[in-house]
Protein backbone atom coordinates (compact mmCIF):
# COMPACT_ATOMS: atom_id res chain seq x y z
CA UNK A 1 0.00 0.00 0.00
CA UNK A 2 1.51 3.45 -0.96
CA UNK A 3 1.99 5.83 1.92
CA UNK A 4 0.07 9.17 2.22
CA UNK A 5 2.96 11.27 0.89
CA UNK A 6 3.00 8.95 -2.14
CA UNK A 7 -0.16 9.78 -3.65
CA UNK A 8 -0.46 12.54 -6.01
CA UNK A 9 -3.96 13.96 -4.95
CA UNK A 10 -1.96 14.29 -1.46
CA UNK A 11 0.03 17.57 -3.48
CA UNK A 12 -2.71 18.08 -5.63
CA UNK A 13 -4.70 18.94 -2.10
CA UNK A 14 -1.98 20.61 -0.75
CA UNK A 15 -1.31 22.98 -3.36
CA UNK A 16 -5.33 23.80 -3.34
CA UNK A 17 -5.35 24.90 0.05
CA UNK A 18 -2.33 27.13 -0.05
CA UNK A 19 -4.06 29.38 -3.15
CA UNK A 20 -6.41 30.97 -0.82
CA UNK A 21 -2.92 31.61 1.49
CA UNK A 22 -1.16 32.51 -1.93
CA UNK A 23 -3.78 34.68 -3.00
CA UNK A 24 -3.98 36.96 0.12
CA UNK A 25 -0.43 37.14 0.15
CA UNK A 26 -0.54 38.46 -3.52
CA UNK A 27 -3.36 40.94 -2.74
CA UNK A 28 -1.33 42.31 0.50
CA UNK A 29 1.57 42.80 -1.91
CA UNK A 30 -0.35 44.19 -4.54
CA UNK A 31 -2.17 46.67 -2.18
CA UNK A 32 0.75 47.74 -0.28
CA UNK A 33 2.41 48.73 -4.12
CA UNK A 34 -0.63 50.58 -4.76
CA UNK A 35 -0.47 52.04 -1.45
CA UNK A 36 3.48 53.48 -1.97
CA UNK A 37 2.86 54.15 -5.54
CA UNK A 38 -0.14 57.05 -3.77
CA UNK A 39 2.75 58.26 -1.52
CA UNK A 40 5.24 58.73 -4.43
CA UNK A 41 4.10 62.15 -5.51
CA UNK A 42 3.98 63.83 -1.46
CA UNK A 43 7.51 62.07 -1.01
CA UNK A 44 8.77 63.34 -3.87
CA UNK A 45 8.12 66.86 -3.50
CA UNK A 46 9.31 66.96 0.16
CA UNK A 47 12.79 64.68 -1.27
CA UNK A 48 12.99 67.60 -3.62
CA UNK A 49 12.64 69.97 -1.31
CA UNK A 50 15.41 68.87 0.41
CA UNK A 51 17.69 68.06 -2.19
CA UNK A 52 16.82 70.28 -4.68
CA UNK A 53 17.89 67.99 -7.55
CA UNK A 54 15.85 65.88 -9.29
CA UNK A 55 17.36 63.13 -10.10
CA UNK A 56 18.94 62.78 -6.40
CA UNK A 57 15.14 63.41 -4.92
CA UNK A 58 13.62 60.29 -7.52
CA UNK A 59 16.87 57.64 -6.34
CA UNK A 60 15.89 58.75 -2.89
CA UNK A 61 12.44 58.07 -3.17
CA UNK A 62 12.81 54.92 -5.13
CA UNK A 63 15.23 53.32 -2.95
CA UNK A 64 13.02 54.28 0.27
CA UNK A 65 9.94 52.32 -1.37
CA UNK A 66 12.23 49.56 -2.79
CA UNK A 67 13.60 49.14 0.56
CA UNK A 68 9.74 48.56 2.06
CA UNK A 69 9.01 46.42 -0.86
CA UNK A 70 11.63 44.34 -0.31
CA UNK A 71 10.87 43.74 3.62
CA UNK A 72 6.85 44.52 3.78
CA UNK A 73 7.21 42.48 7.26
CA UNK A 74 8.73 45.06 9.32
CA UNK A 75 6.35 47.34 8.38
CA UNK A 76 3.79 45.26 10.50
CA UNK A 77 3.01 46.69 14.07
CA UNK A 78 3.71 50.36 12.72
CA UNK A 79 1.29 52.98 12.98
CA UNK A 80 1.04 53.67 9.83
CA UNK A 81 2.55 53.65 6.82
CA UNK A 82 3.29 56.98 5.38
CA UNK A 83 5.17 57.44 8.70
CA UNK A 84 6.90 54.52 8.27
CA UNK A 85 8.10 55.28 4.70
CA UNK A 86 9.22 58.77 5.54
CA UNK A 87 11.64 57.04 8.63
CA UNK A 88 13.19 55.13 5.71
CA UNK A 89 13.54 58.15 3.36
CA UNK A 90 14.83 60.02 5.38
CA UNK A 91 17.65 58.03 5.81
CA UNK A 92 17.96 57.95 1.84
CA UNK A 93 18.09 61.14 1.96
CA UNK A 94 20.75 62.09 4.16
CA UNK A 95 22.49 59.54 1.90
CA UNK A 96 22.36 61.54 -0.96
CA UNK A 97 22.85 65.05 1.11
CA UNK A 98 26.29 63.56 1.46
CA UNK A 99 26.95 61.95 -1.96
CA UNK A 100 25.19 65.64 -3.53
CA UNK A 101 27.90 67.26 -0.67
CA UNK A 102 30.83 65.54 -2.49
CA UNK A 103 29.64 66.46 -5.90
CA UNK A 104 28.42 70.08 -5.17
CA UNK A 105 29.29 71.58 -2.01
CA UNK A 106 26.89 74.02 -0.17
CA UNK A 107 27.31 77.71 0.10
CA UNK A 108 24.87 79.17 1.95
CA UNK A 109 26.40 82.51 1.63
CA UNK A 110 24.99 82.90 -1.78
CA UNK A 111 21.75 82.83 -1.15
CA UNK A 112 21.45 86.00 1.61
CA UNK A 113 23.53 88.50 1.07
CA UNK A 114 21.06 91.07 2.57
CA UNK A 115 20.33 91.31 6.23
CA UNK A 116 17.92 93.62 5.57
CA UNK A 117 15.25 91.37 6.07
CA UNK A 118 16.06 90.90 9.73
CA UNK A 119 17.22 94.38 10.09
CA UNK A 120 13.59 95.50 8.13
CA UNK A 121 11.93 94.21 11.05
CA UNK A 122 13.48 96.62 13.68
CA UNK A 123 13.63 100.54 14.13
CA UNK A 124 16.97 101.90 15.00
CA UNK A 125 16.79 101.22 18.88
CA UNK A 126 15.54 97.51 17.89
CA UNK A 127 12.19 97.54 18.53
CA UNK A 128 9.42 95.90 16.41
CA UNK A 129 8.26 97.73 13.82
CA UNK A 130 5.09 96.08 13.20
CA UNK A 131 3.38 94.12 16.04
CA UNK A 132 3.48 89.99 15.23
CA UNK A 133 0.26 88.97 14.85
CA UNK A 134 -1.25 86.43 17.26
CA UNK A 135 -1.62 83.22 15.56
CA UNK A 136 -3.38 81.39 18.56
CA UNK A 137 -3.65 78.01 19.39
CA UNK A 138 -1.99 75.77 16.94
CA UNK A 139 -3.84 72.42 17.45
CA UNK A 140 -7.11 74.00 15.63
CA UNK A 141 -5.17 74.79 12.74
CA UNK A 142 -2.68 71.54 12.35
CA UNK A 143 -6.09 69.71 11.61
CA UNK A 144 -7.05 71.68 8.67
CA UNK A 145 -5.40 70.22 5.57
CA UNK A 146 -5.33 73.08 3.57
CA UNK A 147 -2.77 74.45 6.11
CA UNK A 148 -0.41 72.13 5.31
CA UNK A 149 -0.86 72.94 1.53
CA UNK A 150 0.25 76.50 2.22
CA UNK A 151 3.22 75.72 4.69
CA UNK A 152 4.54 73.61 1.47
CA UNK A 153 4.08 76.46 -0.80
CA UNK A 154 5.89 78.70 1.91
CA UNK A 155 8.53 75.91 2.07
CA UNK A 156 9.09 75.51 -1.91
CA UNK A 157 8.83 79.23 -2.39
CA UNK A 158 12.51 79.51 0.41
CA UNK A 159 16.15 80.23 -1.43
CA UNK A 160 17.24 76.65 -2.42
CA UNK A 161 19.84 76.43 0.47
CA UNK A 162 18.36 78.13 2.91
CA UNK A 163 15.00 75.30 2.45
CA UNK A 164 18.13 72.82 2.56
CA UNK A 165 18.96 73.73 5.68
CA UNK A 166 15.89 74.52 7.36
CA UNK A 167 14.68 71.27 6.22
CA UNK A 168 17.72 69.37 8.03
CA UNK A 169 16.62 70.68 11.05
CA UNK A 170 13.08 70.93 11.10
CA UNK A 171 11.90 68.16 8.81
CA UNK A 172 14.72 65.05 8.88
CA UNK A 173 15.04 66.91 12.22
CA UNK A 174 18.89 66.65 12.90
CA UNK A 175 20.50 68.43 15.49
CA UNK A 176 22.43 71.66 14.90
CA UNK A 177 25.66 70.54 15.56
CA UNK A 178 25.00 67.47 12.78
CA UNK A 179 24.41 70.33 10.12
CA UNK A 180 27.24 71.72 11.02
CA UNK A 181 29.56 68.86 10.90
CA UNK A 182 27.48 67.93 7.45
CA UNK A 183 27.49 71.13 5.56
CA UNK A 184 30.82 73.03 7.20
CA UNK A 185 28.61 75.64 8.94
CA UNK A 186 29.97 77.52 12.24
CA UNK A 187 27.18 77.17 14.80
CA UNK A 188 25.99 81.06 14.78
CA UNK A 189 26.06 80.91 10.68
CA UNK A 190 24.00 77.82 10.99
CA UNK A 191 21.63 79.58 13.67
CA UNK A 192 21.13 82.92 11.28
CA UNK A 193 20.05 81.00 8.21
CA UNK A 194 17.78 79.47 10.82
CA UNK A 195 16.57 82.17 12.01
CA UNK A 196 16.16 83.79 8.12
CA UNK A 197 14.71 80.95 7.15
CA UNK A 198 12.04 81.16 10.01
CA UNK A 199 11.16 85.07 9.50
CA UNK A 200 10.49 84.36 5.70
CA UNK A 201 8.22 80.81 6.39
CA UNK A 202 6.38 83.32 9.24
CA UNK A 203 5.53 86.31 6.51
CA UNK A 204 5.02 83.81 3.62
CA UNK A 205 2.00 82.07 6.26
CA UNK A 206 1.03 85.35 7.90
CA UNK A 207 0.25 86.44 3.98
CA UNK A 208 -1.67 83.27 2.97
CA UNK A 209 -2.55 81.63 5.79
CA UNK A 210 -3.59 84.20 8.54
CA UNK A 211 -4.68 87.31 6.24
CA UNK A 212 -2.50 89.32 7.59
CA UNK A 213 -0.25 92.49 6.15
CA UNK B 1 17.83 98.60 32.58
CA UNK B 2 19.47 98.42 29.52
CA UNK B 3 21.74 95.77 30.78
CA UNK B 4 19.28 93.66 32.33
CA UNK B 5 16.98 93.76 29.63
CA UNK B 6 16.89 92.47 25.42
CA UNK B 7 15.75 94.60 22.67
CA UNK B 8 13.01 93.30 21.27
CA UNK B 9 15.78 92.99 18.00
CA UNK B 10 18.00 90.43 20.26
CA UNK B 11 14.87 88.54 21.96
CA UNK B 12 13.44 87.59 18.61
CA UNK B 13 16.72 86.62 17.46
CA UNK B 14 16.88 84.32 21.09
CA UNK B 15 13.90 83.24 20.41
CA UNK B 16 14.75 81.58 17.15
CA UNK B 17 18.00 80.58 18.24
CA UNK B 18 16.24 78.93 21.44
CA UNK B 19 14.79 76.14 19.02
CA UNK B 20 18.40 75.05 18.05
CA UNK B 21 20.31 75.15 21.05
CA UNK B 22 19.42 75.16 24.97
CA UNK B 23 19.88 78.75 26.01
CA UNK B 24 22.44 79.85 28.61
CA UNK B 25 20.66 80.14 32.38
CA UNK B 26 21.48 84.36 31.70
CA UNK B 27 20.06 84.40 28.36
CA UNK B 28 16.58 82.26 29.19
CA UNK B 29 16.62 85.01 32.39
CA UNK B 30 16.78 87.89 30.24
CA UNK B 31 14.72 86.58 27.43
CA UNK B 32 11.90 85.21 30.05
CA UNK B 33 12.10 89.38 31.47
CA UNK B 34 11.52 91.01 28.27
CA UNK B 35 8.82 88.62 27.10
CA UNK B 36 6.97 89.56 30.12
CA UNK B 37 6.95 92.82 29.45
CA UNK B 38 6.87 92.68 25.56
CA UNK B 39 3.53 91.41 23.56
CA UNK B 40 5.42 91.74 20.33
CA UNK B 41 8.09 89.33 21.47
CA UNK B 42 5.19 86.98 22.98
CA UNK B 43 3.42 86.91 19.96
CA UNK B 44 6.68 86.28 17.85
CA UNK B 45 7.62 83.22 20.03
CA UNK B 46 3.71 81.92 19.71
CA UNK B 47 4.89 82.13 15.92
CA UNK B 48 7.82 80.73 16.64
CA UNK B 49 6.48 77.33 18.36
CA UNK B 50 3.59 77.14 16.21
CA UNK B 51 5.94 76.71 12.80
CA UNK B 52 7.80 74.07 15.00
CA UNK B 53 5.11 72.33 15.76
CA UNK B 54 3.36 72.14 12.44
CA UNK B 55 7.13 71.39 10.87
CA UNK B 56 7.15 68.65 13.19
CA UNK B 57 3.56 67.18 12.19
CA UNK B 58 4.76 67.54 8.55
CA UNK B 59 8.14 65.58 9.68
CA UNK B 60 5.88 62.69 11.17
CA UNK B 61 3.83 62.76 8.21
CA UNK B 62 4.61 64.76 4.90
CA UNK B 63 1.13 63.64 3.57
CA UNK B 64 -0.62 65.48 6.10
CA UNK B 65 -1.68 67.83 3.35
CA UNK B 66 -4.26 65.19 2.28
CA UNK B 67 -5.33 62.93 4.97
CA UNK B 68 -5.52 63.78 9.19
CA UNK B 69 -1.92 62.71 10.83
CA UNK B 70 -1.14 59.10 12.25
CA UNK B 71 -4.46 57.28 12.08
CA UNK B 72 -3.46 53.66 12.52
CA UNK B 73 -4.04 51.04 9.72
CA UNK B 74 -7.43 49.68 8.99
CA UNK B 75 -6.82 46.21 7.28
Amino acid sequence: MKGLFDRPEFYRIIALLLVPIHFEFMTSLIDLHQQLESMRPVLLRFAFLQLRNDNAAEDAVQEALLAVLEKPDSFAGQSSLRTYVTGILKYKIIDHLRRLKREVPLDTTADESETDLIDSLFNTNGHTVSMPSAWGEPEPTLQEKDFFRVLEMCLENLPPKTARVFMMREWLELDAEEICKELGLTASNLWVVLYRARLRLRECLDLNWFGNH
Amino acid sequence: MQFFLYSCKQAHRMISEGLDRPLRLSERARLKMHLSICNACTNFNGQMQFLRKAMHRVSQDPDSTNQPPAKPEQR
